[in-house]
């Protein structure tokens, strides 16, 4: 494929490629996304290719591999489009059935949504509940596309946006339209993307950076993985599109070392949009250049934070640095650097090509959007979910994800993983909002969400989180490394029954120190998660201390 | 230069701009307490002792000293309750670690802390970097090194490197506040590179480190 030159040429070729496309022809869209591939998706996309080429189906069905549907608990999960027909927990025994049914415009009954109450059935995407409650912005297309392939992008329409940008707005225009859009962070701290864009755009230093942030290593959240492996395109338009608003020349994607089939399709999409002068130097004839290098983490959850994950990139260790700046201005090998979370990336595309009025008229009041979330713990339906912000927490956890596992009943909403907090179910109605939601003590952070049922011990979820940050921070800074050791050996201690009398005291001491001293967000928010516990479920930690100082029912 | 007036604990400081607050303070004679500050080593802002209570703009903030640097009007506190519950709470969590520090000890008697607050840890090293940093930075040999994260931090004698390096340096056992650096170091070489250290050559008795004013660890003689 020759670099397409011009803007023109872009769409020219698009629009040959999407007339070779018959939208008549059958397509079957096979998951291999995270879940599902744990689940053997392969062997189901495997047994799809042998079939159709056995019965030389190549003109008449498509099999197309994709990342994640989003309803992972029902994988392997396959959608036969025209019409969205979503199969579920299908097993290659079911495969000359579904080919046979779809070559005949027919459907497979026994493998479509069944409702566990009533038993009625929903064949389409569109009726399916775990689908019909959302609003699939940004993950919606991603049982379009093999991610392998930058022609299923581009006939979604992809690369769209950068057309646009480059071809009829100035850096500054794109700026203001995306400081209009009110974009704010996704990454855990809901700042606005555009006042950071503005701040690396006007700082003096020439060299600037642009910077995906795809660590994801928040615990239960798992859309930014799904998002980089089923579209790493959506997330690198963005890129290039920030790239040139902020007058940057160079981009990194930091990302997970231990996903080879994300390593893999980012790898692709690089390569391949270099191939079609999509990256490189005069992008579609603009003059514009840019290059975007492929970087990964090194494990640790603090290799995430800002600048750690700066640090990592120069080829140090990922320790926070402890100077009073900001990256943004003094950033990778000090260079303004501007860094995002992949899906505030992948949002950015959409805000060009729709306009910043569009994207406004979507979520609540003072977060705009919509948001992916990342459903686990004891929910009937686990999976990647895409929300407007403002949507009522009970729409997420009732409608979409199907109620509490087991029939049990809910007890807690854990939202931000262990730098985040637990809220009770009776503020089921609260709405997911940036603000909002940190005022209640459970700040969305990544998108995380985590349901408890009644029998779960918070002081149980405590402490398994806490043990999570004391292996996953860098242990440079005395409060985060020593305090929450301390926290942990004192939350061990009261779930074996060993409280003693003082201890909540201790905690909150605890708490105090290491919220306000330590260097990072790491160690500042690792007592958020308590606190919020002391907030709503103190009782829990207070019997704990009485029983173990001798009560009777020590367990 | 540029020069920077702001207040320190009441009293009005002049400054020059790039300056931290704490050589600022320290230009005045006002003490502020440091343990993983060296003044030949570059701000590590890890120990968190030295953190202060700065207001600039009608904000109130808690930064380190050893870092923050001096800043037009801010009016910085030295001591507030926060900031002395802050150092209690600090030197109480390394005295797990090392409560025979003398350091430590002086510390502990400031600001009321109690050295049995927390259990014991087994290991004396408080991870303050102070040795592997003088090794990477002065001498330039990184024959000691920080190994493994979070709380599984802990220094560490590359013996390759100590066996040839160590045996006429051995000056962070002089900064080290602890003594564990020259522990680790007969560790190592005990298991490591026994008797090859050069023949003639004792370990020199660590001299302990001389503080003439309690406010940074003493200069390092060699
Ligand atoms: C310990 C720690 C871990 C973090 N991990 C991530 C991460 O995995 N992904 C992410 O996007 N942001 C993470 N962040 C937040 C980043 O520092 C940064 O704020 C974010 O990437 C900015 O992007 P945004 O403004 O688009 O959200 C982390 C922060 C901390 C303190
Ligand atoms: S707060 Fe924790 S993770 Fe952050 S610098 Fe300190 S020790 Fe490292
Ligand atoms: S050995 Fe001494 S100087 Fe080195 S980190 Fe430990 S306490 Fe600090
Ligand atoms: S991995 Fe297949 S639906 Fe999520
Ligand atoms: S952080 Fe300033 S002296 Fe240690």
């Amino acid at each position: 494929m020759p670099k397409l030159q011009s803007a023109a040429e872009l769409e020219k070729f698009r629009a040959e490629l999407l007339a070779k496309r018959d939208p008549a022809k059958p397509c079957i869209a096979v998951c291999a996304g995270a879940a599902c591939d744990g689940m053997d998706s392969a062997a189901v996309a495997a047994a799809f290719l042998a079939e159709a080429a056995t019965q030389k189906l190549d003109g008449k069905l498509e099999i197309r591999t994709t990342g994640c549907h989003g309803y992972c608990e029902k994988g392997p999960n396959v959608v036969v489009t025209p019409g969205d027909i979503c199969y579920f927990e299908v097993q290659p025994t079911d495969v000359p059935e579904i080919i046979a049914a779809t070559l005949k415009g027919e459907v497979v009954e026994r493998l479509v949504y069944k409702d566990p109450a009533t038993g009625a059935k929903a064949v389409h995407m569109s009726e399916v509940p775990f689908y019909k409650h959302q609003t699939r912005l940004l993950i919606g297309d991603n049982p379009k596309i093999d991610p392998m392939r930058i022609d299923d992008y581009f006939a979604v329409g992809g690369y769209a946006g950068l057309v646009k940008a480059l071809t009829t707005m100035t850096p500054e225009q794109v700026l203001a339209e995306v400081k209009k859009a009110n974009l704010r962070g996704r990454g855990g701290g809901g700042f606005p993307a555009g006042s950071k864009w503005e701040t690396t755009r006007n700082a003096p230093e020439k060299t600037k950076y642009v910077i995906v942030n795809g660590h994801e290593g928040e615990s239960a959240a798992f859309m930014d993985r799904a998002m980089l492996t089923g579209n790493p395109h959506k997330i690198l338009e963005g890129l290039i599109i920030g790239a040139y608003a902020i007058g940057a020349q160079k981009g990194f994607m930091y990302t997970r070392h231990d996903m080879p089939l994300l390593e893999k399709h980012v790898r692709q999409a690089l390569a391949q949009a270099t191939e079609y002068g999509l990256l490189g130097e005069n992008i579609l004839g603009s003059g514009f250049n840019f290059e975007c290098e492929l970087h990964f983490d090194v494990g640790i959850f603090v290799s995430g934070e800002s600048s750690a994950l700066m640090r990592s990139i120069e080829g140090n260790a990922p320790e926070p640095r402890p100077k009073y700046i900001r990256t943004s201005v003094n950033g990778i090998w000090d260079k303004p650097s501007n860094l995002n979370n992949v899906e505030t990336w992948a949002n950015v595309p959409q805000i060009i090509s729709k306009g910043a009025e569009w994207f406004t008229s979507i979520g609540s009041e003072k977060s705009k959007g919509t948001k992916l979330i990342s459903l686990s713990g004891n929910v009937v339906n686990s999976g990647i979910v895409e929300v407007p912000m403002g949507t009522p927490l009970r729409t997420l956890v009732f409608d979409i994800g199907g109620g509490v596992r087991d029939g049990k009943t809910l007890k807690a909403i854990h939202f931000g993983g262990a730098m985040g907090g637990s809220i009770p179910a009776d503020l089921i109605d609260a709405p997911l909002d940036f603000d909002g939601m940190s005022k209640l003590g459970a700040p969305i952070g990544a998108g995380g969400l985590l349901l408890m049922d009644e029998d779960t011990d918070m002081i149980e979820v405590a402490r398994y989180l806490m043990d999570f940050l004391v292996n996953e921070s860098c242990g440079k800074c005395v409060p985060c490394r020593e305090g929450m050791q301390q926290m942990l050996q004192i939350l061990t201690r009261l779930t074996e029954g060993q409280g003693r009398k003082g201890d909540l005291e201790l905690l909150e001491d605890l708490i105090e120190v290491t919220g306000v001293a330590s260097l990072c967000a790491l160690g500042k928010t690792s007592g958020d998660p308590l606190k919020s516990m002391f907030r709503y479920f103190k009782p829990e930690y207070e019997s704990r201390i009485v029983s173990s100082a001798g009560g009777s029912d020590n367990k | 230069m540029t020069e920077i007036v702001l207040t320190i604990d009441g009293k009005e400081v002049k400054a020059r701009a790039g300056m931290t607050v704490l050589q600022a303070a320290q230009q005045e004679g006002i003490y502020i307490p440091t343990l993983c500050h060296h003044e030949k080593l570059e701000a590590f802002g890890g120990c968190r002792l030295c953190m202060v209570e700065v207001e600039a703009r009608g904000w109130t903030s808690y930064v380190v000293s050893c870092v923050y640097p001096v800043a037009k009007d801010i009016v910085v506190r030295t001591r507030s309750e926060k900031v002395d519950k802050i150092r209690k709470v600090l030197v109480e969590e390394l005295m797990a670690h090392a409560p025979d520090s003398p350091e430590l000890i002086r510390m502990a008697e400031e600001y009321g802390a109690d050295r049995d607050r927390f259990e014991r840890s087994a290991s004396f090293c408080i991870v303050c970097g102070l040795c592997v940093r003088y090794c990477n930075e002065v001498k330039q040999k990184n024959a000691v090194g920080f190994i493994d994260n979070g709380a599984r931090r802990e220094i560490s004698f590359i013996p390759e490197v100590a066996r040839k390096e160590c045996w006429d340096c051995q000056e962070c056992f002089a900064i080290c506040p602890t003594s564990y650096a020259q522990a680790a170091y007969l560790l190592t070489e005990a298991l490591a590179f026994p008797g090859q250290r050069k023949e003639a050559v004792k370990v020199k008795k660590a001299p302990k480190p001389k503080r003439v004013i309690p406010i940074m660890p003493a200069p390092v003689t060699t």
